[in-house]
């Protein structure tokens, strides 16, 4: 989007939260819109808990795509959050909850989206969501029990475990009926170098009627461990969230730290964030697409983007000291700094990358076996994207333009032109070709970056958030929007962090894109969507 | 077609050979001696299981690597299997989450003896940045009986190798 048409549209909605609150209030809905907002650019509604559903049923009306959901415990009370977005600017809404027995409406019935984050927030802190259309576990199996919630705050971090943990295997997956449907049960130990997950699969012959995902199996208590670290700690915790986007969440750690402590980063800083976060887009577009030909059988393809994936990795450890890039954003800055040499050597390499795109791109394009699986393989409709606020290249492939990087944009974002590609088939052929585009888009910003890389520090002081500051950072990693709640606590400790990945929103959308094909195309449905499960579990 | 053939003649072979920095020119050598070791006591063919335990996927895009054409450890004899029912070696990532705890001793018990295993990655090998918890149980050693560790965060393809070259060294 050029200049002109960015500044359009954030006029145009620049009072999306004031107009959503006055509608409410109209409606006769006890609503309070904080000023100053306490997590700017977001604006934020307090309003009755009793009120929560019927909120979001009137956000989904007016257009708002519900972005996530985060329970906090504050002691006297617990505060309930969802994240609102439209236009690019988000909304905050914010309830109060009593500690004993805490139930309100759930926003689930209005909002896809909300069905396993409730869950989450009902597994982790004992909240009751009513009305909600599925209300069982989803994140606990069995290493704590129904009655106690590992997010209150004295609850030991340690926990009381039972040992060893038994398996979950009462889990009420949906059971199919009739005669010729048959089971099949994968996982959690899958057959590949992946994550471990649950998948139940429903098929008559070849077909899958059905598919429900169990996820959780990788839940690492990453919510209540971050309690208590000082911001380094948090940063290095957030790098691994999800080790293949320790760049996006260890930006979105900061950026909600920054925020929350008034630190401004030198523009330098900004720009080297850029950097690494466009190579962390890069090498994973190039992995995937070549495990994308992997699973339809075309090696070449395979061998192909792996080999400029591993090429680009060594870089990586050349220029920033790590491979996957991790450990290198930090509070106030970045520790790394990009020399003249560095300049141009990214320049040749992504030249180099580029000519080998162009090389590629005829070969996979008169591909007839890709076409032939890819082509209407795991469509994901544009009604179902959007019903569900797919993010990311999911989205994308399903006529959802959405990017933070361009429609909330941030330093350095905010000075370069984010071109967003978008297809609207949205089946495997599409989600492989956005990320095809994404990959060359990532290039042209890279070099946008280092033509602008403006001189200044690489990190700015770090100073310490009065007791109860609170940030929410926005950023487009590989995956689509992350987002990250910090609230910081006494001596600038985290007393609450929630990092958002993208796959929390976007798994739900691989149950519907597999119904009705064939069982052996489901590795590269799942490929194509490619969730993180480390990233969902926490 | 054509252009495909062309572009995979031009690219040629680029598996590396396994001696790339100073400090350890014994590594091809070594891998020579692991390839006669998989000859002798693997019939030609070690196979390894990689299971996630509750890594947070980054150990996994490393293991992944050793696949990729720089690094091929095939060429060793070396291969990753399905099937724990098919493998030597168990290759552990993560600190074990509580809620991987019964899927990884299974895995471990459905494995034929004699089996060997490796936890890779810090957390593997100590429960790295996320320790022991309500939801982890930090180490793999404090799960399931350990015969190498792999530490590095994550270990790189290279150290990956020659961890996998050290398991046998000396036997
Ligand atoms: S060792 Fe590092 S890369 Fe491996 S699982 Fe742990 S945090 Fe992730």
């Amino acid at each position: 989007m050029n200049e002109v048409s960015r500044n359009a549209t954030v006029a145009e909605s620049a009072d999306t939260g004031r107009t959503f609150y006055t509608m409410l209030v109209s409606e006769g809905i006890k609503a309070r819109l904080i000023a100053p907002s306490p997590l700017p650019p977001a604006d934020v509604i307090e309003l009755e808990s009793g009120d929560w559903g019927r909120c979001g049923q009137q956000a989904g009306a007016q257009g708002w795509r519900w972005a996530g959901a985060w329970a906090e415990d504050r002691g006297s009370h617990l505060a309930m959050n969802a994240g609102l977005e439209k236009h690019g600017r988000y909304l905050i809404l914010r309830t109060a909850l009593p500690a004993d027995n805490p139930a309100l409406p759930s926003q689930a019935p209005h909002y896809w989206a909300a069905d396993r984050v409730e869950r989450h927030i009902q597994d982790l802190f004992g909240i009751r969501f009513i009305d909600h259309p599925d209300p069982k576990r989803w994140t606990r199996h069995r290493a704590w029990e129904e009655t106690v919630h590992p997010l209150r705050k004295h609850f030991p971090a340690d926990g009381t475990p039972s040992s060893p943990t038994p398996p979950d295997n009462d889990y009420p997956f949906l059971k199919a009926q009739g005669a010729s449907v048959y089971e099949i049960p994968v996982g959690p130990v899958h057959a590949g170098i992946i994550e471990p997950g649950h998948f139940r699969f429903q098929a008559v012959g070849e077909t899958v009627l059905h598919l429900e995902e169990r996820l959780g199996y990788v839940h690492k208590g990453i919510e209540k461990i971050a309690e208590g670290r000082d911001p380094r700690g948090l940063v290095r915790l957030a790098g691994r969230v999800s080790g293949d986007t320790t760049v996006g969440h260890a930006w979105a750690a900061c950026m909600a730290m920054e925020r929350a402590a008034k630190v401004e980063i030198p523009s330098r800083a900004a720009y080297i964030r850029g950097l690494l976060a466009e190579r962390e887009r890069i090498g994973n577009h190039l992995l995937d697409l070549g495990a994308l030909c992997n699973d339809v059988g075309f090696a070449a393809g395979y061998y192909q983007f792996g080999r400029l994936r591993e090429l680009w990795l060594r870089e990586n450890q050349a220029l920033f000291g790590h491979r996957l890039m991790m450990d290198v954003l930090i509070p106030g800055g970045v520790t790394v700094d990009v020399s003249p040499e560095t300049v141009r050597r990214m320049r040749d390499s992504a030249a180099s990358l580029r000519r080998e795109l162009d090389e590629l791109l005829p070969i996979l394009d008169a591909n007839s076996s890709l076409e032939d699986r890819f082509l209407t393989t795991g469509v994901l409709s544009v009604d179902l994207a959007s019903a569900l606020g797919a993010l990311g290249y999911v989205g994308r492939a399903s006529g959802r333009s959405f990017d933070v990087r361009r429609d909330a944009p941030y330093p350095p974002y905010d000075r370069l032109n984010v071109r967003v590609p978008v297809e609207t088939q949205g089946d495997v052929a599409s989600r492989f070709w956005v990320r095809y585009k994404e990959l060359r888009a990532g290039l042209r910003l890279i070099e946008q970056i280092l033509t602008g890389l403006p001189p200044g520090d690489l990190s700015a002081q770090w100073q310490t958030p009065a007791e109860n500051a609170e940030g929410l950072g926005a950023v487009e990693g590989w995956r689509g929007e992350i987002l990250c709640y910090v609230r910081f606590g006494a001596h600038g400790r985290i007393s609450r962090y929630y990092p958002r990945d993208p796959s929390i929103i976007n798994w739900p959308a691989l149950e519907k894109l597999v119904m009705g094909n064939i069982v052996p195309d489901f590795p590269v449905c799942n490929k194509s969507v490619n969730g993180s499960y480390s990233g969902h579990d926490l | 077609m054509l252009r495909l053939y062309g572009k995979l003649l031009r690219t040629g072979v680029l598996t590396e050979r396994v001696t790339p920095t100073a400090e350890d020119e014994a590594v091809e050598r070594e891998g020579a001696r692991l390839k006669t070791i998989v000859d002798k006591r693997f019939r030609g063919s070690l196979a390894i299981r990689q299971v996630d335990a509750g890594s947070c996927n980054g150990c996994e895009l490393e293991i992944h690597a050793l696949n990729n054409v720089y690094y091929n450890v095939e060429r060793f004899g070396v291969h990753f299997v399905a099937s724990p029912r098919h493998a030597d070696i168990l290759m552990v990532t993560g600190p074990v989450s509580r809620h991987m705890e019964a899927a990884l001793k299974r895995t471990y018990e459905a494995t034929a003896d004699p089996k060997w295993v490796i936890a890779v990655g810090d957390c593997g090998v100590c429960g790295g940045e996320f320790g022991v918890s309500y939801a982890s149980c930090g180490a793999v050693s404090n799960v399931i009986p350990v015969d190498l560790a792999i530490p590095g965060c994550p270990p790189a393809p290279l150290d990956l190798l020659r961890g996998l070259l050290s398991l046998f060294r000396g036997s």
